[in-house]
């Protein structure tokens, strides 16, 4: 399996660089996705990213992507691929991918590498990831004043600090303006099984759930919200075209303003290797439009806690929280620190059940 | 905790959904490894049948053709495994893996523009009087058709094999391909009619999925059904009415788990998530523990290749 896969991996390479080879002044810039482009998610917007930055940039920049490439050994041969085939930068899109990227960074100093959502850096390797926790702010206070069983549910993938994050700045936002709100969390362990998705968003209806937020890749939630009358929010794309009615807003992964920025950067010669975590103030975080089923007052509610939080005047983690224990965490007006929520591995007061470990 | 808040009409309703697509699909591969062929490619058919059924029943807004498109679709694919194991003697265990790289390649392709559609929905049983009966009716008389079909399909199944004289061609031909062939039965030609009916059965089980369970088209939406699907035949011990034991038992406990977690019992999640799997392999392996049994159930000659020379 895992053979074939790579054969199918190198042919793709293949195909797909051939083409390449001819105009050696331009900069070639390369991208690597974990899921297919038409996953219309977490891939497919990266690849919406490469698009703008090829209409941006034009004929200086030359692209191409390999998409599907499994994390692990196949990642580090297809990046030294790209580079021995002359990429000058190269954005590596999948935690996964964190330490092939170094491996193949140390062999090929002249060339830069772009990890997505990772931490580890050098000369030549960036990292950049986005603050979707914002987004999720947004949507919880939506959610909250739209719940009417005050029931949410919530299909959690995995439980790594970015999805806690995520869990726990939405139940903020939907307490803050909904105190009876409850939160039911169901862990599925991937991040696509369109099949599982749905059966968790049946379940969740079933529990009394009426608005459904997701961290999994596929509209399977958003297709059963809509057949059953309740609603959701689109993940990672706005997924209007599977709930029509269903969909309140969304949170969408903008990555076309960083990628045309790093490739300038590049093509300037002032390309330094740095960390970037943007949210909804570089427009790195998008909220969707708002659906017509959210009163006039919530919408502009909404907006202004989008507004504030670009603004910078509002933090989605302001004092004062508790953790689930009950413990302190922020004090009154205490924001949460970077290193925190980068790490975050516990959920705050109110939510029930357990965190997985 | 409040576990009174589950309903079991619902979860047991739900779970009849959850496991249709694996149930078809097993049944259909039961069949084909009665015949003595091991086609592992069951993913691959079953995304090109979730694919055809979708696109075909978008295009002409009937959803009974689409799944006639989804049985012909899985039906085309197993063919290509059937002339290269039959005809050309290949290894049917990479054929097969072969045959799901290129069903998830080929669906993704041929499904591009099929992103984002809404499907017409599927018609439901829904006879007044009895629907209304309270317990039963939610749980025997609400599905969609296709659940009623594929418990039809199995029982079809479990009669051909056990009552008729064809049905006992099919299952000599699994046992001893050498002696069926010296009594004069045409092996290759038997084998590939099962190998058609065991990829129509997985299309049909895809489509159940692209058009009834979810219903939306998503690239490599069936995300390992087809392997469940292959296991589920083998922990049936090779008997049809295993298999919907099996299948039920499966999805039962992957929609419990799913329940138990959004009513938050204290069980660690970690271990919610891995009972589906768990409590399916060790009931079938508690029912299947008498080993000279399981022996006589499994074709003698799965996997083996057939050539009328030798």
């Amino acid at each position: 399996m895992k053979l074939f896969k790579s054969l199918a991996v190198g042919v793709a390479l293949a195909v797909g660089l051939s083409g390449a080879a001819l105009a050696q002044d331009k900069l070639k810039v390369g991208f690597i996705y974990v899921g297919p482009v038409g996953d219309l998610g977490w891939s497919y917007e990266h690849d919406q990213g490469r698009k703008a930055l090829v209409e941006a940039l034009g004929d200086k920049v030359e692209t191409s992507y390999v998409e599907s490439v499994p994390e692990g050994a196949d990642a580090e041969r297809v990046m030294t691929q790209m580079a021995l085939s002359g990429h000058k930068l190269i954005f590596t899109t999948s935690f996964g991918y964190m330490d092939p990227t170094l491996n193949v960074a140390a062999k090929f100093p002249d060339v830069k590498f772009e990890h997505a959502t990772g931490y580890k850096r050098a000369d030549n390797v960036s990292t950049y990831s986005a603050r979707f926790y914002e987004g999720r702010t947004v949507i919880g206070h939506i959610a909250g004043h739209m719940t009417k069983t005050n029931t949410i549910g919530y299909i959690a993938s995995f439980p790594i600090p970015e999805v806690v994050r995520g869990i726990n700045s939405a139940y903020l936002a939907a307490k803050a303006v909904n105190p009876e709100v409850k939160f039911k969390v169901i862990w599925v362990f991937t991040w696509f099984d369109p099949g599982k998705e749905a059966d968790a968003a049946n379940a969740l209806i079933e529990q009394g759930a009426d608005v459904i937020m997701q961290h999994t890749d596929s509209p399977a939630a958003m297709t059963i919200a809509e057949e059953k009358g309740i609603y959701a929010f689109g993940q990672a794309s706005d997924m209007m075209q599977f709930g029509p009615n269903a969909r309140l807003s969304s949170i969408i992964d903008n990555w076309g303003p960083y990628y045309i920025a790093r490739a300038k950067a590049v093509l300037d010669g002032t390309w330094v290797s740095t960390d970037t975590w943007d949210g909804i103030a570089p427009g790195m975080v998008g909220i969707g439009k708002f659906s017509d089923k959210i009163p006039a007052d919530v919408q502009a509610s909404a907006q202004a806690l989008a507004d504030g939080i670009a603004a910078g005047t509002t933090h989605s983690f302001t004092g004062p929280i508790k953790k689930q224990d009950g413990s302190d965490w922020l004090a009154a007006g205490e924001t949460a620190d970077d290193g925190t929520l980068a790490g975050m591995s516990f959920y705050v007061e109110g939510i029930e059940g357990d965190l997985p470990k | 905790m409040d576990l009174s808040t589950i309903n079991p009409v619902a979860l047991i309703a739900s779970l009849m959904v959850a496991s249709t697509p694996i149930l078809l699909a097993a049944i259909g591969e039961l069949v084909v490894e009665k015949a003595g062929v091991l086609n592992l490619g069951v993913e691959g058919m079953m995304i090109t049948g979730a694919i055809f059924g979708f696109a075909i029943s978008v295009e002409t807004q009937n959803p009974w053709l689409g799944l006639i498109a989804a049985m012909a679709g899985g039906a085309i694919m197993s063919l290509i495994f059937g002339i290269l194991t039959q005809y050309f003697l290949s290894n049917q265990v990479a054929t097969g893996l072969a045959l799901t790289l290129f069903g998830l390649g080929f669906s993704a392709l041929v499904g591009h523009s099929y992103t984002g559609i809404k499907p017409p929905s599927f018609p439901r049983l829904d006879v007044q009087v009895l629907t209304d009966i309270p317990y039963l009716g939610p749980i025997l008389l609400n599905h969609d058709y296709m659940v009623y079909i594929s418990l039809l399909i199995v029982a079809l199944v479990w009669f051909f094999l056990t009552f008729t004289r064809a049905g006992l061609v099919l299952r000599s031909v699994g046992e001893n391909h050498a002696a069926a062939h010296a009594l004069g039965y045409k092996v290759v030609r038997i084998r590939l009619l099962a190998i058609m009916f065991g990829g129509a059965c997985a299309g049909l089980g895809g489509a159940y999925l692209s058009l009834i369970r979810v219903p939306q088209w998503t690239e490599g939406m069936t995300a390992g059904s087809g392997w469940i699907a292959l296991a589920l035949v083998v922990f049936a011990s090779w008997k049809p009415w295993r298999i919907i034991l099996g299948a039920y038992l499966f999805g039962g406990v992957t929609i419990l788990q799913l329940n138990l977690q959004a009513v938050g019992v204290n069980i660690p999640v970690a271990y919610l998530s891995m009972a589906p799997y768990v409590v399916t392999i060790v009931v079938l392996v508690i029912i299947s523990s008498d080993r000279k049994r399981v022996s006589i159930n499994a074709p003698a000659s799965l996997g083996r290749v057939f050539h009328a020379s030798n």
